[in-house]
């Protein structure tokens, strides 16, 4: 009841702040307040806002409460700024302030009540107010019972949904008194969406039953918990908790249907992964026998070039990763065709002296990128648009970053079967692999093909470092996690096949994603590993094994 | 000419040597990581100790002498520990040593501080099970870190169902193990329980977060209580953002993740996930303002931030340097009897004691992860808790109680048998 008497007041204050609105757009700037009556309000929620100055959390809770039913046009900006943690006391004066942090320390201070400019304090010079997690769910549902009454349908529904999300039975009655003055189609539905929540608490038979068969198609966590206790619940009738284990069951078929898409995906999703690691060496292994150790290092160099291109365009974040990917290949194949010009031309038919040379080289630019960028791991930012998921059906989702770099992978993968099957350099790398010393006998630089196939594969290597700074940590440690399951993708799929590597890449992927469930992730990996061991006894030259006269070389 | 000068010197060198160190300086060796894997983290100690030694040369040494740091790199390489352990304490002759993070290293030198009888200050929190009369453990205990933490998760949050995530190691078994018999112990179910290793530097967590939602979707509150060590956790975040798992329906809290580590993470999706530790460089007290400002000053460069291993560096040395004024002398038999008792400011406005048992007293924070980095505290115990060397919580461990001082002078006291088996370690 309570909150009942306190929404309808905010809400007639809703009307009256438009109704203000429009005698200042019609009188030109006259006030509506008088300076009194304002300086008056602005006491009192002084007085509110100052509750939140306390340590104990049970406390700074009762005066958001207090805050999001005062009749001050700020309250919302206060709230907002509380669950940003934009909202400071001032060291000094011990006033409530918004703040907004400075370049190299120090905040830009505002008054909280009045809104009045109060320029620059020091890093000491003010002190959050904090929050905790159910401090910020309280702020959520408050935040949203205000937007409640929003002028945009939008915001309502999003408030609406909000409101549903953080399941709070005290916000029951606001979503009930916005449906008796709500008059958008759209919100109405929303709203009633959102009620079904709660009236699976409903004490009423009828509702609490038509809202238990209405949650079928809700997969949302918070209904499974609910549904779980009704059909447990003693004291639900008969008919109820029938219900209830109906609806369990058959969200729990859909749950478990959907797990596997997901499980498929998620293999799919490690399997590119895979992929985009190994196609670089694929080429540089696979078409020219060098066992490069320091295929790793170059995809550790694609990432870096990421964080070096996010510092550089501080405002693009957005678009950093487009430009990524070139620069990525560019500095890769670069640097690749360096390490096969300067060291590794000199040791062709030598593999175990290019092995331990391509070790040495991958320390050296390890320890490169240390001095150059330190021992800290360097942060580099997801942009928007690949945070998140993608809400294919409702329940069964897919994150935005695995999804994207399942179709980068695609791409690059097109890409680079392209090059070799319908360029000019394609076809020499061919005939080079395939015959060496005859492809020179007509006429091919087989030193200019090599070099231009280790830098291709060395900037496949780079451009796959992108992807991965989107997934894991971008250290000077980050090749080394990737250089095992490289090899293991190339030799399973078989060597000098790059089909071979897309398929072998993919099936070790979903493999690895089905066991883990059962085994764990360190017993799959090892399951898989010894899986390739076996194969490799039974199947020496992998999946897809070259045949003709360059095989027996 | 210039030759003869110099084998005069080194002669002259090798027979005054010891009696010149003694004379001159007291040494401090400073035995941690400054290249490999574990150099993100130990770096940072190493300059704690130099920046420590700088302010107590300034403010007249110790005992009337200078002292002088001895660094060596043991290279995140665990025999490398064992070996620079050696060299510190034969030939270079130190007095004492900072150093060690992970529990493998401090095992590997753990024979040879005990063979030599140095004193090693360990500055990381562990798994306990040990103490030995050359180690003074001024990190957390389990009792100072994992426990208190699942207490709070247990009463203030109301979390009945446990995921116990960690990386596949020593640290994260041990402290699993003890946690879930402690779990047990207040009554939660062996199905409400979920314990799943990955391996170091774990980059695809999909499957696994995917499993805690379902783990969580049971009807009752779920929370994570994570032992995944530094790298392995920005991919786990990051997943868990991404798939919607917000800090407010399944929180997780963790037990490496420090201010050092955020400051190489992209922090958005952690916002709001839990940390819990001794110490925060947001703790509200003007000793830590002034100890962060000295920091700053010291490694010149405002982006720099503080965190709990160095607050253990920075009580540690204190209390070697009280004990050594104590016992007026360096010598570590000396020092080990003076040291018990010791109680030295901490840097969140308390005290923190050296126990007989070698660990000290500390208080527990538990704080929120905030979008700059930083961490915002939202329960911390009352007073300060005494670290307990041998947990209670465990088999075999129940009954062994640790006492340095005399008579007893024992690491690891069985009180039903009455025997000290000698042994100080596992």
């Amino acid at each position: 009841m309570k909150v009942a008497a306190r929404s309808s007041t905010r809400i007639e204050f809703g009307r009256w702040v438009r109704s203000c609105l429009v005698v200042v757009v019609v009188a030109g700037l006259v006030p509506c307040f008088g300076v009194e009556e304002k300086s008056a309000l602005d006491a009192s929620f002084q007085g509110t806002v100052d509750l939140l100055k306390t340590r104990s959390f049970e406390e700074k809770a009762e005066a958001a409460r207090a805050i999001a039913v005062h009749t001050h046009p700020r309250t919302l900006e206060v709230l907002t700024a509380l669950l940003d943690a934009e909202l400071y006391t001032e060291r000094k004066t011990d006033r409530v302030v918004f703040a907004k942090g400075l370049e190299g320390g120090g905040f830009h201070i505002r008054d909280a009540v009045t809104g009045e400019e109060l320029g620059q304090v020091g890093r000491r010079g003010a002190k959050k107010i904090s929050v905790n997690n159910r401090l910020r769910g309280l702020l959520r549902g408050l935040i949203a019972s205000i937007r409640l009454d929003d002028e945009d349908p939008d915001d309502r529904i999003a408030a609406a949904e909000a409101i549903a999300d953080g399941a709070d039975s005290s916000m029951r009655e606001v979503l009930d008194t916005r449906l008796l003055v709500e008059s958008d189609a759209e919100v109405i539905a929303a709203i009633e969406t959102a009620l079904v929540v709660f009236d699976l608490d409903a004490t009423d038979e009828t509702i609490r039953l038509r809202a238990i068969r209405a949650s079928v198609r809700n997969l949302d966590g918070r209904v499974r918990e609910k549904l779980t206790g009704i059909s447990n619940d003693r004291e639900a009738s008969e008919a109820i908790q029938e219900a209830a284990r109906e609806t369990l069951e058959s969200i729990e078929e859909t749950v478990a249907r959907y797990k596997t898409v997901e499980t498929v995906f998620f293999g799919l999703s490690l399997g590119s992964v895979l992929v985009l690691a190994a196609i670089g060496l694929s080429i540089t292994f696979g078409v020219m026998g060098v066992i490069n150790m320091a295929h790793g290092e170059l995809i550790m160099l694609g990432a870096y070039t990421t964080y070096v291109v996010q510092t550089l365009l501080p405002g693009g974040l957005e678009y950093s990763l487009l430009i990524a990917v070139p620069a990525a290949f560019v500095v890769s194949g670069l640097v690749g065709i360096g390490i096969e010009r300067g060291i590794f031309r000199f040791l062709y038919g030598r593999p175990l002296e290019t092995l331990l040379a391509s070790f040495g080289v991958s320390l050296v630019l390890q320890q490169a990128v240390r001095s150059i960028f330190g021992t800290l791991n360097r942060p580099v930012a997801t942009p928007e648009w690949m945070s998140g998921s993608f809400e294919l059906l409702d329940g069964l989702s897919m994150t935005f970053n695995r999804l994207y770099i399942l179709i980068f992978a695609g791409l690059i993968f097109a890409a680079l079967v392209l090059v070799l099957q319908r360029t000019r350099l394609g076809l020499e790398v061919r005939a080079v692999t395939q015959n060496r010393a005859m492809a020179r006998a007509m006429g091919i630089r087989s030193a200019r093909v090599d070099a231009l196939t280790f830098g291709l594969g060395a900037g496949i290597a780079g451009v796959a470092g992108v992807a991965l700074s989107q997934l894991t940590n971008v250290g000077p440690n980050l090749g080394q996690g990737y250089i095992v399951d490289s090899f293991m993708v190339v030799v399973f799929g078989g060597v000098g096949n790059l089909w071979g590597t897309l398929v072998a890449g993919l099936s070790l992927g979903v493999a690895n994603k089905f066991l883990e469930p059962y085994a764990g992730a360190v017993v799959a990996k090892v399951l898989v590993l010894v899986f390739i061991i076996l194969f490799i006894q039974w199947r020496p030259r992998g999946l897809f094994p070259q045949k003709g006269r360059a095989a027996e070389s | 000419m210039k030759s003869i000068t110099r084998r005069v010197a080194l002669v002259a060198t090798l027979l005054l040597g010891p009696f010149m160190w003694s004379a001159d300086t007291i040494k401090v060796g400073v035995l941690h990581s400054l290249s490999g894997t574990m150099a993100i983290s130990e770096t940072t100690l190493k300059d704690t100790v130099l920046m420590m030694i700088d302010r107590q040369n300034e403010a007249g040494g110790l005992l009337g002498k200078q002292l002088e740091a001895v660094v060596v790199d043991p290279a995140s390489d665990w025999p490398l520990f064992a070996e620079k352990a050696r060299e510190l304490l034969e030939k270079q002759q130190v007095d004492v040593v900072f150093g060690c993070w992970t529990s493998v290293s401090r095992k590997s030198v753990l024979p040879v501080f005990e063979e030599l009888n140095g004193l090693l200050f360990y500055p990381v929190q562990y798994e306990g099970e040990e103490s030995s009369r050359n180690v003074f453990y001024t990190g957390a205990a389990p009792n100072q870190q994992a426990i208190p933490a699942v207490d709070y998760l247990m009463n203030d949050i109301g979390v009945k169902r446990w995921v116990l995530a960690g990386t596949d190691y020593v640290y994260p078994r041990t402290t699993n193990k003890i946690l879930e018999a402690y779990l047990k112990a207040n009554g939660v179910a062996d199905e409400d329980i979920m314990i799943n290793y990955t391996p170091f530097g774990h980059s695809d967590w999909q499957t696994i977060v995917s499993d805690i939602k379902k783990f969580g979707s049971a009807g009752k509150k779920t929370a994570v209580v994570s032992t995944v060590n530094g790298d392995a956790n920005v991919p786990f975040y990051k997943e868990l953002g991404n798939q919607g798992v917000s800090a407010e329906d399944i929180p997780v809290v963790a037990f490496s993740l420090g201010e050092e580590e955020l400051s190489g993470f992209d922090t958005g999706p952690l916002v709001g996930h839990l940390a819990a530790w001794n110490y925060f460089m947001s703790v509200d007290a003007e000793i830590n303002d002034e100890f962060i400002d000295a920091w700053l000053e010291f490694i010149d460069d405002d982006d720099r931030v503080t965190n709990d291993p160095m607050e253990a560096h920075y009580i540690g040395f204190k209390m070697w340097v009280e004990a050594v004024n104590k016992a007026g002398t360096t010598d570590a038999t000396s020092v080990q009897d003076a040291i018990i008792g010791v109680t030295v400011p901490n840097l969140s406005g308390g005290m923190a004691t050296m126990m007989p048992n070698h660990h000290i007293t500390k208080p527990v924070l538990i704080g929120e992860i905030q979008a700059d980095g930083q961490f915002d505290i939202v329960w911390e115990t009352p007073g300060t808790v005494v670290g307990d060397a041998w947990t209670d919580h465990l088999e075999g461990s129940r009954d062994i109680t640790a006492d340095w001082m005399k008579p007893l002078a024992c690491g690891n006291y069985n009180v039903k048998t009455g025997t000290c088996s000698g042994q100080n370690y596992e």
